[in-house]
């Protein structure tokens, strides 16, 4: 019995679909769209409401003389205090491309061992890694506190950026990805033709899984630009961007505004590198699944 | 090294340890690869876990020496610390809210959109994605659920004549919970979400057309019998993230609700966590409530994982 095949979209052939679901599944998800994304759009139209309409009632849903004057005002806002704006992102940055980096360098070489070299303590030391996804920092934070006086790296950028370093869930999606997308067999010829394991690992094997380290270095970056007040930093010159809008958004509702164009400045970047690389995640995500 | 080669019996006539030592010995490159990465997770993160369940047996202020009590911590805890059980029930409510939904959520929504035109796709997953990247967006439900008549809510409440004056909704302990739980769910289409959209798109099509075949007669029966099944591996992964995550909205809470919320309604074990540890430096203390906090999510992790296992079989 042949049943009914069609095309759709990305040219699947797709089965056994009624009518009736396929509405009520887009009904489903237009809900659910309208409900994500009012907040995010409420957020930007808030940014770019000037004073007046901030405090029209009932609040609008749009704004009807847009201004960029909230933008300007974080920098004002944050000029009472004696560390300037700029400051606050300067030190994001900083932390966010420092772990970023030594996260993708220590990640990729541990990634490429353990998928790809058969030795003694590999499968020992991912099943600790993936045991090491069930719990969060949460219960590490303790002693690393302890950890982090006794290097006496406390109060420094060095207390976010190194223990960002060894973040395992980027590791654990480029082991994966290495296994399933890196042939063994090219490896073993170049081994044989007499390249060093670094050697294999840098020109053969890196260049073919730049979709997982361009995952890692997503997810590693919005980790850290989105790192809030840290309990390792107490200096205000020291402090993140996250930490500054968390400061100027406790005010009252003349600030909303502000909050608002804030959080419009700390979100635009994660997205919009999502926007760039989603493709590339979703295909790392694709060997993401855990075996056992 | 050819040399040293020379002298080496053949792998079969070695003992297990010559062998083991054999190939350590050969796989010295991989060794230095791993060392860095794995120096500083046995430092930040394995080791941790152990010296925090020593701690908790502990009476430890950061400036003497800790002394060694043995359950003390763990027997005040339950017995004698009121706030500790409002705390540990408010985090097991939240966890299992806000895991299984936002679980259930991510794959519903990953599902639905699976036949969606790729470019439509892309758009909305970002569009269901987007709040568990922005930072702290989620801070806009203050203003949404501000006290006043300019929040969005109230205005719109006391404009439809609902209500005669704002509500205070986060200071108010009815709506302070669910309000945390729905936002919490709001930032939570995460990992787990592009997980489960990758593993659908990875399944074999020529499965669903063997399954129409074989009788399969609507989208509900392919799920079951086939698109589940073969994505068991992205479930069990997206299962860890969000059960892991759901341990975790402390800092939401915080946010939203500032802490300690009114009587408490929405303090959870982080809360209590940061309390010793920050402001009365009992360290001890807290690392008792830090290593409980690691039994619960482990436990629930691999409960979970076993059940995701079953599935199926």
């Amino acid at each position: 019995m042949a049943r009914k095949l069609r095309t759709r979209g990305n040219h699947e052939v797709v089965l056994n679909r009624s009518a009736g679901g396929d509405a009520g599944i887009t009904f489903v998800l237009t809900l659910f769209g309208i409900v994500m994304f009012l907040p995010m759009y409420y957020t930007i139209i808030q940014s770019l409401k000037p004073l007046n309409e901030l405090f029209y009632f009932p609040p609008r849903f749009y704004v009807t003389h847009p201004t960029l004057d909230n933008f300007a005002d974080l920098f004002n806002l944050m000029g009472d205090s004696w560390v300037p704006f700029s400051r606050y992102i300067f030190n994001t940055v900083l932390i966010s491309v420092g772990g970023t980096f030594g996260n993708l360098v220590l990640s990729s070489l541990c990634a490429y061992a353990l998928a790809k070299i058969d030795f003694p303590g590999a499968k020992g030391f991912f099943w600790i890694i993936q045991k090491s996804l069930m719990f969060s920092a949460t219960v590490t934070g303790i002693v690393n506190f302890i950890t982090l006086s006794v290097l006496g790296w406390i109060d420094t950028y060095l207390a976010i950026i190194v223990p960002a370093w060894c973040s395992t869930l980027g590791l654990y999606l480029m082991k994966q990805f290495m296994e399933s997308n890196v042939s063994t067999e090219v490896l073993e010829s170049a081994r044989l033709d007499g390249a060093t394991e670094l050697r294999t690992f840098w020109s053969i094997a890196m260049p073919m899984v730049k979709p997982a380290w361009l995952t890692l270095i997503i997810y590693s970056f919005q980790g850290l630009w989105n790192s809030g007040a840290s309990t390792f930093i107490y200096s205000e010159q020291l402090k993140t961007l996250n930490y500054a809008i968390s400061q100027i958004t406790n005010g009252t509702i003349a600030r909303s505004g502000a909050s608002a164009a804030a959080t419009v400045v700390m979100m635009i970047v994660p997205i919009l590198v999502f926007v760039i690389s989603q493709s590339n995640i979703i295909e790392t995500m694709g060997s993401s699944g855990m075996k056992d | 090294m050819a040399k040293k080669e020379k002298q080496v019996k053949p792998l079969h006539e070695m003992t297990k340890s010559e062998r083991t030592w054999f190939l350590i010995k050969r796989n010295k490159t991989a060794y230095f690869m791993i060392a860095p990465f794995m120096i500083l997770f046995f430092i930040f993160t394995i080791i941790p876990v152990f010296l925090s369940l020593v701690l908790s047996l502990t009476s430890f202020n950061m400036l003497q020496w800790p002394k060694f009590v043995f359950l003390d911590n763990y027997v005040t805890l339950f017995l004698d610390d009121d706030l500790f059980i409002t705390a540990l029930k408010n985090t097991l409510i939240f966890a299992a809210v806000t895991g299984p939904a936002s679980y259930i959520i991510s794959f519903v929504v990953a599902w639905f959109i699976n036949e969606l035109p790729p470019k439509i796709r892309a758009v909305v997953t970002l569009v269901f994605y987007a709040p568990s990247i922005a930072g702290n967006v989620y801070l806009i439900w203050t203003t949404i659920f501000s006290s006043d008549s300019y929040g969005l809510m109230n205005g719109f409440l006391l404009q439809m004549g609902v209500i005669d004056s704002p509500i205070l909704f986060f200071q108010n302990a009815k709506f302070v919970m669910p309000l945390c739980i729905a936002v919490a769910l709001w930032t939570s289409l995460g990992t787990s979400f592009l997980a489960f959209i990758a593993g659908l798109q990875g399944i074999n099509k020529s499965l669903f057309e063997a399954g129409a075949i074989d009788g399969i007669k609507n989208r509900w029966q392919e799920l079951w019998y086939i698109t589940l099944p073969s994505m068991k591996p992205q479930l069990m992964f997206g299962a860890i993230m969000s059960i892991t995550g759901s341990f975790n909205f402390g800092g939401i809470v915080t946010a939203l609700a500032g802490n300690p919320s009114v009587d408490y309604v929405a303090y959870t074990l982080t809360h209590h966590l940061e309390e010793y540890q920050n402001n009365r430096w009992e360290v001890g203390y807290a690392s008792a409530i830090s290593f409980l906090l690691f039994l619960m999510m482990i436990g629930m992790n691999v409960v979970i994982t076993k059940l995701i296992a079953k599935l199926g079989d």
